[in-house]
């Protein structure tokens, strides 16, 4: 492929990147950048590549370890991100029936967040 | 061979699969947009990372199969387990050490292509040789960074600042010396040489800009050395002449970027500014400028502030990273139903950047089981606090230090705090009266408003919990 056409898809993909990413709310800042740090461990791929060509002891020894931290960077990355993002999973909000009550009471009105409200309440 | 072997070594076969990776990628971090489809959002896009792992071991070139089964195995072998065990309250650590050998693979990629190149008869063409050129400066800064950035968080090394005399001129030093030798190579001589001397060059300055940076800072520096391995793996996909690399790479460099920038943001700082250095410095001498007026400090027992709490109309907790480290969220939980089942109206204030990084108390809250709608974000929470009957800041220093609003002369002048001292009453659950990570002195503790309730934040949550129970 040549050189510009690589440089074109470079710059979309950059915007792709701008546009699909600046609409993350705060809560999933840790996560995302847990995400997108396991998507740049597909530099384990250059490792793919060169290391079946590669001639010469050092070489792919070097390129060995490229694979071995490349690939940490993938799965664990991946990984501490779903561990993360588990606790983001809907369970009974042990807190609904309260307050549920406190509304009903003279109590300060709970606002309801813009998250995931709507599922809590049907909850 | 076989017909269907042809088909699937077949390059077009190949795109095809990473253009399904693409998609995984791009729809993958959409989902990570939303709490409710971020889970999915990971899984799709780890299926993306799939997808072009296989693509790639199809290419006909190829080989040493059993050489990558080894690499993929033990790298495996050392990242579930380090992911699966690690502590919630370590994830930034855990994220800057994954950062680091993802750096770390792209320099020795560039390292070793570039040697090929010399052993198939020498330098490759310029459009090929700057991509690793960079690549391999970026990569080794991003390896050097992201570990010390580790050591720092996980207090390997000291999280304060450690400034060396002439650090801004031996950093000007060094770069210089990796761009000239990498200028050198890109004018066509050919030396390994003096491609090692930039891979050394690259990684003593790694260690040099991250070394003065104060902890306060860390969790942009980590975002930034994220967006940084980015790029250098899009810089290592034009090197390869691979879509895959170079569609992913832009994508994490362009995310670490707007994070970064976003992060910077929220703390009222410039980013070339923390790259600089000098923030825990200056911070130290201020803090200790200011220290001749402050008044006595003034503690108190949990059965008091189990009183205030448990007869106040509105509570707004705000957690920082000493509810972390003593792993108190739980605790912290059962202390707001408590106060919840009696009336009392409870809160969460949450600084962007509270904890190392941001989002970090919003995971560990919500690993308690604490809903969302009751995690508010500053914006949101400040215009309240001056109706707030008690402030329980727990284990939070730096985001609520009132001298970002009043004192010109301290360095965190501008920042937006949680402004934790405008409620009647403030309570301060503190293991010492140590500064915090930024290492400046905090105002707030000496106002007659505040009480401080000292000890470690799970034990001392715990107590006045079960006073709040005995009332």
């Amino acid at each position: 492929m040549d050189l510009l056409t690589e440089l074109t898809i470079l710059v979309l993909a950059a915007f792709v990147g701008f546009e699909v990413i600046s609409k993350v709310p705060n809560t999933l800042h840790t996560p995302l950048m847990s995400a997108t740090n396991a998507i740049h461990g597909i530099v384990l791929l250059g490792g793919l590549l060169l290391i079946g060509p590669a001639e010469g002891f050092l070489t792919e020894a070097l390129l060995f370890i490229a694979i071995v931290f490349g690939t940490i960077n993938v799965v664990g990355g991946f990984l501490v991100t779903d561990r993360m993002l588990e606790m983001f999973r809907r369970r009974p909000d042990p807190r609904a029936a309260t307050k549920a009550e406190l509304e009903a009471g003279a109590a300060a009105p709970v606002e309801d967040g813009a998250e995931p409200a709507p599922e809590r309440r049907a909850a | 061979m076989a017909p269907f072997a042809v088909f699937l070594q077949d390059p077009d076969f190949i795109r095809v699969l990473y253009i399904l990776a693409f998609i995984c990628f791009i729809l993958g971090l959409r989902f990570l947009n939303h709490p409710r489809t971020a889970r999915r959002g990971n899984v799709l896009a780890a299926v993306g990372m799939a997808f072009a792992v296989v693509a790639t071991l199809l290419i006909e070139e190829v080989g040493d199969y059993g050489l990558i089964a080894l690499g993929i195995a033990v790298g495996t072998a050392v990242g579930v387990p380090a992911a699966r065990n690690v502590k919630m309250t370590a994830m930034p650590q855990m994220v800057a050490l994954f950062n680091g050998v993802g750096g770390g693979a792209v320099a020795l990629i560039s390292w070793s292509e570039y040697r090929e190149a010399l052993a198939a008869g020498g330098n490759p063409e310029l459009e090929t040789l700057v991509p690793i050129l960079f690549a391999a400066i970026i990569g080794s800064i991003s390896f050097w960074g992201s570990n010390i950035a580790f050591g720092k968080l996980q207090e390997v090394i000291p999280g304060r600042p450690i400034q060396l005399p002439g650090q801004q001129f031996v950093n000007v030093a060094l770069l210089a010396v990796a761009v000239g030798c990498a200028v050198a190579i890109a004018a066509g001589t050919e030396s390994e040489a003096l491609f090692i001397a930039i891979l050394i060059a690259a990684a003593i300055l790694g260690n040099m800009v991250v070394l003065p940076i104060g902890g306060a800072d860390m969790p942009v520096v980590i975002s930034l050395l994220n967006a940084f391995t980015g790029l250098s793996a899009a810089s290592a996909g034009l090197a390869l002449d691979n879509v895959a690399l170079i569609v992913a790479g832009m994508l994490v460099g362009a995310s670490g970027s707007i994070l970064t920038h976003l992060m910077a943001e929220a703390m009222n700082r410039s980013i070339p500014n923390i790259v600089a250095g000098g923030f825990g410095g200056v911070a130290v001498a201020a803090g200790a400028g200011a220290d001749g007026d402050r008044g006595p400090v003034r503690s108190t027992d949990p059965a008091d502030v189990a009183i205030q709490l448990a007869y106040a109309g509105k509570v707004v907790v705000a957690p920082g990273y000493g509810m972390a480290v003593a792993q108190a969220q739980h605790t912290v939980r059962e202390l707001a139903d408590e106060l919840e089942k009696r009336g009392v109206s409870v809160d969460y204030a949450i600084h962007p950047v509270a904890g190392r990084m941001p989002g970090h108390m919003n995971v560990l809250l919500a690993e308690a089981d604490v809903p969302y709608d009751h995690l508010k974000e500053m914006d949101e929470i400040n215009p309240e606090l001056p109706q707030t009957d008690v402030a329980l800041v727990i284990g939070a220093n730096d985001v609520t230090n009132p001298a970002a609003r009043e004192q010109r002369d301290s360095p965190i002048y501008g920042m937006p705090i949680l402004d934790v001292d405008k409620a009647s009453q403030v309570i301060v659950l503190k293991r010492s009266m140590n500064t915090g990570f930024a290492g400046i002195d905090n105002p707030l503790f000496y106002k007659e408003n505040t009480a401080l309730l000292f000890g470690d934040a799970k034990e001392s949550v715990a107590k006045v919990l079960a006073e709040v129970k005995e009332l």
